[in-house]
């Protein structure tokens, strides 16, 4: 293709991107290093049904030329990605000089709120990516020996965890879990533990969301591995079996390596897709044991009265930055392959 | 062009045919925006019957309504002409001046209101207040007086030694609720736990916290205990859940919204002796008994800045519509209303004992909701053992103080 041609060829998809994810993103990026203009306060009495009060309020006049002055708020740099509530370096600094050992590091930085989160975020991350190719390409292979009247409505049913949305799928399994629930109730029949409650224990609930995290995602793997398993060329498979290669070798040496690229797509999406984990922790009201990057954000912009847009903002710069560093290792492979091919 | 006159034309021809309306307005759009629960909605119902030649009125309840207000009013033209706040919310309003000063409209149609509803700020009427909640006991007092414990609880010392006998008596192995979902509700319960020590949330005059005392400790520790007698899944609780699990007949006391105290005593969703069981009262003192544990809320009418005068007029004259003693009438038992013509009832009775026994507003400083998220986020890690109170309550003042930075409250 000529270079005009390409460049009229990709103008729109350009455009579009430009406007709908670089611009955003710079907006965040820009909102994250302003805070809000230091509030004029003035010392007010308040009446009301319930007598009268001296209070603090702020002074809207005031207020509202330092605002019109600068739209954007106070300029703070990079205060706001290091104060307590991010990645809190001070705090962190001081954890490492007055810990006795790794140990009491370790658990004095998770009792700050980014680390905590962090935690669960790339646990979570890493527990579930790949249990979800395990199980979809587990799946793939079996429903793929399915004889073909009953391989339809298999399949229908295998995807249904993936149509349900998200929030509601949680929710719906957040009662079943209930000490009255179906499942709740199951479990504590076979433990014989009357006071077996999955949401009371952080553990049970870090485990409780990664098993509905794999629920979830498994049938996205799954669809894209049984797609790919009908284009697994038949006469290397015959050559195999001619070969005299058992089923377990059959897969091992054809069938994998020829699902590779397949496997690097779908590690990439759940990547990506885990390390922004956020329904789950809504649905199971699991804030107490379990919080993810996304939920700080969600929990700076929603439920309060006055929103943190310079937090959130933040917050979401520092996880587009953690996904880049989680996709780095994939995305060097997929570079090296394509180089491959070119040469 | 064509389009445009055409519009224009059909604007002049609707704005034309004003024939008198319902309440006496002439013309006017009211938008009313607010918390959906019953009492507001026959409020709005009522404010609604406005409607008209001329006047339209339009309702937005929403439990998420707190997200999308400060947007709404921040647009000029005003989104919603009227937001039904509350102790918090119209501080929030206030702090952008999003809501107008109204001491002109109570003057010319308010003259049904009693004093005591109007909010004034710096001697300026900021809103009008319907209606009183407030988190406050409910008992079982069938139980209780089958696990032998005589009278209702005065005392969240008496609410432990009660809780201990109805589980020593094997009733029930956790007779206590709160509404102590992780968030916001669990730091209400703080709010209220700590106003009963009669202490301050801030140093006098500044907006620096000061929680991490020995009444802050103590706070927690009295929660600590209660929750001890709370099912294991307590960190999940919220309103809805706690009202299900006292009309399942699981609980013998628990500490619930006013608001709830109609729909738990009506003959829906429960049986007939969990209802007749069921004794409203006011919110339990402990410790020094400064004040009953327990915040006072109040819900009023803020009217936008962003809008013509004549539709801030409208929308008063429609919510003055909205809260008359004939709407109070045909819902006395939805709220604790502030309005002339309302009745006390069984099921108000542990707001207005609260009020009675001193309890102190919810704080309408700006900074509070600051500190209320920091409450809702941190003291879980005390509550489940992993921490010590002191340590809590430091992680509180930390989250609060880098919180209230940004917000320009602290340098």
């Amino acid at each position: 293709m000529k270079n005009r041609t390409f460049f009229w060829f990709i103008l729109p998809s350009l455009i579009t991107m430009v406007l709908f994810i670089a611009l955003p993103i710079v907006s965040v990026a820009l909102q994250s290093l302003h805070i809000e203009h230091e509030a004029v306060m003035v010392e007010v009495e308040n009446c009301g049904p319930f007598g009268c009060k001296q209070e603090l309020q702020v002074d809207v006049e005031e207020t509202a030329k330092l605002k019109k002055e600068r739209p954007l708020g106070q300029f703070n740099g990079l205060g706001t990605y290091t104060n307590r509530n991010h990645l809190a370096v001070a705090e962190i600094g001081e954890a490492w000089q007055s810990s006795n050992g790794f140990a009491d590091f370790i658990s004095k930085a998770l009792n700050l709120p980014f680390y905590r989160a962090l935690a669960f975020t790339l646990t979570y991350t890493f527990v579930v990516t790949p249990l979800v190719l395990i199980f979809g390409f587990m799946i793939a292979l079996g429903v793929n020996t399915l004889p073909k009247r009953i391989k339809g409505p298999t399949i229908f049913i295998s995807l249904l965890p993936m149509i349900v949305t998200p929030l509601i799928g949680a929710l719906i399994l957040f009662w079943m879990i209930d000490a009255n629930g179906v499942i709740g109730s199951t479990l504590q029949w076979i433990f014989d533990d009357p006071d077996l409650s999955l949401k009371a224990s952080p553990t049970l609930t870090w485990i409780m969301l990664m098993v509905y995290g794999v629920w979830h995602s498994a049938p996205f793997a799954f669809i894209v591995f049984y797609a790919g398993l009908q284009t697994v060329p038949s006469d290397t498979m015959e050559a195999a079996m001619i070969d005299g290669a058992s089923r377990w070798e059959r897969t091992r040496y054809v069938v994998l390596p020829h699902l590779m690229p397949l496997t690097v797509f779908i590690s990439l999406i759940q990547l990506m897709d885990n390390f922004r984990v956020l329904e789950p922790i809504i649905s199971f009201s699991a804030q107490a044991s379990a919080t993810s990057l996304s939920w700080i954000i969600y929990n700076d912009l929603v439920g309060t009265e006055s929103q943190f847009f310079g937090s959130a903002g933040a917050t979401s710069v520092l996880t587009i930055l953690g996904v880049a560093i989680l996709l780095i290792p994939v995305l060097i492979r997929t570079w090296r392959d394509f180089n491959q091919k070119v040469v | 062009m064509f389009l445009k006159t055409i519009t224009a034309a059909g604007a002049f021809a609707l704005l034309g045919s004003t024939a008198m309306a319902g309440c006496g307005i002439t013309a006017g759009n009211v938008s009313i925006l607010s918390n959906d629960f019953p009492a507001i909605q026959a409020v709005t119902a009522a404010a609604s019957a406005c409607a008209g030649d001329g006047v339209t009125v339009e309702t937005n309840l929403t439990k998420d309504h707190k997200d999308i207000m400060v947007a709404a009013l921040t647009a000029n033209p005003a989104q919603y002409s009227s937001v039904i706040v509350s102790n918090s919310t119209l501080v929030t309003l206030m702090n952008d001046g999003l809501v107008r000063p109204i001491d002109d409209l109570v003057a010319k149609h308010g003259a049904a209101l009693n004093k005591s509803q109007l909010i004034t700020v710096n001697g300026k009427v900021m809103a009008v207040a319907f209606m009183a909640n407030a988190q406050h006991l409910f008992t079982r007092t069938d139980v209780l007086a089958e696990a032998g414990v005589e009278g209702v609880p005065a005392t969240y010392e008496d609410v432990l030694a009660a809780a201990e006998k109805v589980r020593a008596a094997g009733l029930m192995e956790y007779p206590v609720a709160l509404n102590t979902k992780a968030g916001w509700n669990l730091a209400e319960e703080f709010v209220n736990m700590y106003m009963g020590t009669g202490a301050d949330f801030f140093k006098a005059g500044t907006a620096e916290a000061s929680v991490n005392n020995k009444n802050g400790v103590a706070t927690l520790e009295m929660l600590k205990s209660l929750v001890a007698y709370s099912n294991p899944d307590y960190l999940t609780y919220d309103s809805n859940a706690t009202q299900a699990e006292w009309e399942a007949g699981n609980l013998a006391m628990a500490t619930m919204w006013g608001t709830r105290g109609g729909a738990v005593l009506d003959d829906e969703g429960s049986t007939a002796e969990v209802v007749a069981g069921t004794l409203l009262s006011a919110a339990p003192t402990w410790g020094n008994g400064a004040r009953p544990a327990s915040t006072l809320w109040w819900d009023g009418i803020g009217i936008s800045t962003n809008i013509s005068d004549e539709d801030a007029e409208a929308t008063f004259i429609a919510m003055m519509n909205g809260i008359t003693t004939e709407v109070v009438k045909a819902n006395n038992d939805a709220a604790v209303w502030l309005v002339e013509g309302y009745t006390p009832s069984p099921a108000s009775a542990g707001v207005s004992g609260t009020a009675a026994g001193g309890a102190a507003p919810y704080p309408m400083v700006p900074f509070m909701g600051a500190l209320h998220t920091a409450l809702g986020a941190e003291i879980t890690d005390f509550l489940q053992g992993t921490e010590s109170a002191q340590q809590a309550l430091a992680d509180v003042e930390a989250a609060y103080t880098a919180a209230a930075k940004e917000q320009g409250f602290l340098k």
